[in-house]
């Protein structure tokens, strides 16, 4: 994470020791799930003339910290969707401010999706989310998803990673339906694939044929980094 | 009751509560959570299941007598109650097979933000008027004409509140009633089959889990009130609010337990738990939101002579010590993916163990990968008694040739010299 490059070339005061200060505060205040602190410190740095994209970089460092919490097993899916909501707060306040700078650069593409059959999706959204929070541009293709429609969009979309999700254990013959279309398509050898939800484990992953098992959101997020090479 | 069939009911209670009081029984007893595994086991759809109570009781007898465990999951488990008292009502918290899925897709439950944060202080001060007038019309399509309802506490005014009835001509109203009574028949006649079954499979020698069922208060809220992410908030945004809901919850729990095991006189109180587990709250947080009211549900049913067996869905490695301070040898603990070789150390004293078997296992796997996962459970978890053979989740779509494997030869080499 680079840290206040855009500061540089200016002159530092007491003011812009103060807003690095709160910076820092705004920072802790996300990490520790203080919500309105955390909202009062990301307006008062907006209306005291931060660069919103400054501001929205340091909740990504949050969000980073959070997962690494989270992955130390200190933190867990209640920081995950308190901090996320502290995070939307924030974006809210931020979308009025900033003018439209493009897309930013991604790590990379991931193709998301609950597979035929199962309709559950909180566990997929918290892996879209944290997909998202930590730079992978997710195309999120709903429940209940058959094979046919993953291999169109992957033709299509040509995503780095293909996440399969799913709570029930019926899921897992379409998971392997899944895989074998894309197999089938000639696409295999194109994506990386990652499997996950309530009853998958290792043995599934094996019996589907895809590349690695991701107990939770955090690990979905560091299987897409180690596949895109960050 | 033949005597035979008796002496046989006799001898899978006997075996089951030696197991739970951490005895040694004859050999390790086999419990199958069957879940919808009947219907394809029979051939029949899941749709079928939900509509058709008689193929759906006659495909479970035939797993049982097939299969011959000690215990088995009631089918009323598995299909709570008809489809078409679903239809009936309108139901929005489930989608069903041949309804809104396919006729071979297991239903599935519709999570959803059903009560919102303020209406924390509607609930905590009536319950039940909340239940009727804004939590019912808001899950049934068919009772949205109850949120019309004057409060019900306004029925205390003795004969003046008789003028209220007639509020119940009004067409939303009286539609929602219809509705009422028409589930209200159909919920009634699966009940009814359900019970009859139960007493035909006890004079066969097939005695049930459990009849009575109940709920962690944090559950109920997480679950059907809330929502995860709702509930998840509430513990940073109303902490207060959401210990007092549960704490209202409590009472209600245990006694619709105690009431239903008392009624049926099978004394095993099924608690599935929910949102409890390592990864849905942090240590601290299970302390504080989840452990008081489920202890105290426990220990309540224990004083009220009964056998609580909570499923520990998800992992509780954890947590396996909070575990270890409930009363021992009165307890059957069901577990998911909690590591029992490890467990066994910490509650294997405390209370009988049940679960684990992997059901990706049992759908996925070969005969010899599932006799050695059975092996070692048998050596390393049933050894010394306190153990029964149970899957890790419902064997839906278990492979039936694998299941017979399991079963086999847990009886086989599940016997204590
Ligand atoms: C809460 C719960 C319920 C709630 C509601 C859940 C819901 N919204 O549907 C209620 C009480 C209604 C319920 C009902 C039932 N349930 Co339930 N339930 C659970 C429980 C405890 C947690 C599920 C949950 O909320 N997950 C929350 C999300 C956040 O977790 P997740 O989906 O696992 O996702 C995380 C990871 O898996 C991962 N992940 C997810 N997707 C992906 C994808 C990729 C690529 C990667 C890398 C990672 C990843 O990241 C996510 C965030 O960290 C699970 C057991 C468990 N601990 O998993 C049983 C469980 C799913 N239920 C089960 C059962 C048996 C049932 C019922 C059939 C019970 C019954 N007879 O009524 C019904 C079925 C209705 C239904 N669910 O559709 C079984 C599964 C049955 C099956 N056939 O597969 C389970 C596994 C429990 C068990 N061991 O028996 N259930």
């Amino acid at each position: 994470m680079q840290e206040n490059g855009h500061e540089r070339g200016r002159k530092r005061g007491g003011d812009d020791i103060a807003a690095e200060e709160t910076q820092e505060e705004l920072v802790k205040a996300i990490v520790g799930m203080e919500e309105e602190k955390a909202l009062a410190l990301a307006e008062g740095l907006l209306e005291g003339g931060a660069d919103p994209m400054q501001v929205l970089s340091l909740c990504r460092r949050a969000m980073e910290a959070v997962g690494e919490g989270f992955e130390r097993g200190e933190m867990f899916l209640p920081d995950l969707i308190m901090s996320g909501e502290i995070l939307s707060g924030i974006s809210e306040l931020i979308k009025p401010r900033i003018k439209d700078e493009g897309e930013p650069e991604r790590l990379g593409r991931v193709l998301m999706g609950t597979v035929e059959g199962d309709i559950h999706d909180i566990g997929k959204n918290i892996v879209v989310f944290m997909l998202d929070v930590n730079g992978f541009e997710v195309v999120d293709l709903g429940v209940d998803v058959p094979p046919r429609v993953f291999v169109e969009k992957i033709s299509e979309l040509k995503p780095d990673v293909l996440g399969l999700s799913c709570l029930l254990t019926l899921a897992y013959e379409a998971m392997k339906r899944t895989v074998e279309a894309v197999e089938e398509a000639g696409l295999r050898t194109a994506v990386k694939i990652m499997v996950g939800g309530g009853t998958v484990d290792e043995q599934v992953r094996e019996y589907v044929g895809a590349d690695a098992f991701g107990a939770d959101a955090v690990e979905a997020v560091s299987l897409a980094k180690a596949w895109v090479g960050r | 009751m033949e005597a035979s069939q008796k002496d046989l009911f006799h001898q899978r209670i006997e075996r089951v509560n030696a197991a739970i009081a951490l005895r040694k029984p004859d050999r390790v007893p086999m419990f199958l959570s069957l879940g919808l595994f009947p219907a394809r086991y029979a051939g029949i759809t899941y749709q079928e299941a939900f509509y058709n109570q008689e193929s759906w009781l006659a495909a479970n007898r035939k797993v049982v007598e097939d299969y011959q465990p000690d215990l088995y999951f009631q089918p009323g488990a598995a299909v709570i109650t008809g489809g078409a008292v679903h239809d009936h009502l309108q139901t929005r918290l489930l989608k069903l097979p041949g309804r809104e899925l396919g006729p071979d897709v297991p239903f599935q439950f519709v999570e959803g933000e059903y009560m919102t944060a303020e209406e924390y202080d509607a609930f905590l001060d009536d319950p039940s008027d909340f239940a009727i007038r804004v939590y019912t019309p808001r899950i049934f399509g068919a009772l949205e004409g109850l949120a019309m309802l004057p409060p019900l506490k306004s029925m205390v005014m003795g004969y003046v509140g008789a003028t209220m009835v007639g509020m119940l001509t009004l067409p939303p109203l009286a539609e929602a009633l219809r509705a009422v009574a028409e589930a209200a028949a159909e919920s009634m006649r699966w009940t009814a089959g359900y019970m009859e079954f139960e007493a035909r499979m006890n004079e066969r020698g097939f005695p049930a889990f459990s009849t009575a069922i109940t709920l962690a208060p944090f559950d109920v809220i997480s679950d059907m009130l809330r929502g995860m992410r709702g509930a998840m908030l509430d513990m940073y945004r109303c902490p207060d609010k959401l210990i007092a809901a549960q704490e209202k919850l409590l009472p209600l729990l245990i006694e619709a337990a105690v009431t239903q095991a008392k009624m049926s006189g099978n004394p095993r109180v099924f608690i599935p738990m929910h949102r409890g587990a390592d990864g849905f709250m942090s240590l601290e947080q299970f302390d504080r939101f989840y452990w008081p009211c489920f202890r105290d549900l426990v220990e309540s049913l224990i004083h009220a002579d009964l056998v609580p067996c909570p499923f520990f869905e998800g992992s509780y490695d954890l947590r396996m010590h909070y575990l270890a301070k409930l009363p021992p040898g009165r307890i059957m603990g069901i577990f998911d993916r909690s590591d029992l070789f490890k467990a066994k150390k910490t509650i294997g004293e405390v209370m009988c163990i049940a679960g684990d078997m992997p059901l990706s296992l049992l759908q996925t796997g070969t005969a010899e990968q599932v006799r050695e996962y059975a092996r070692r459970l048998i050596d390393e978890v049933g050894r010394d008694g306190g153990f029964i053979m149970c899957s890790n989740t419902v064997l839906d779509e278990a492979d039936p040739e694998l299941v017979r494997a399991w079963v086999d030869f847990t009886f086989e080499y599940g016997t204590y010299g």
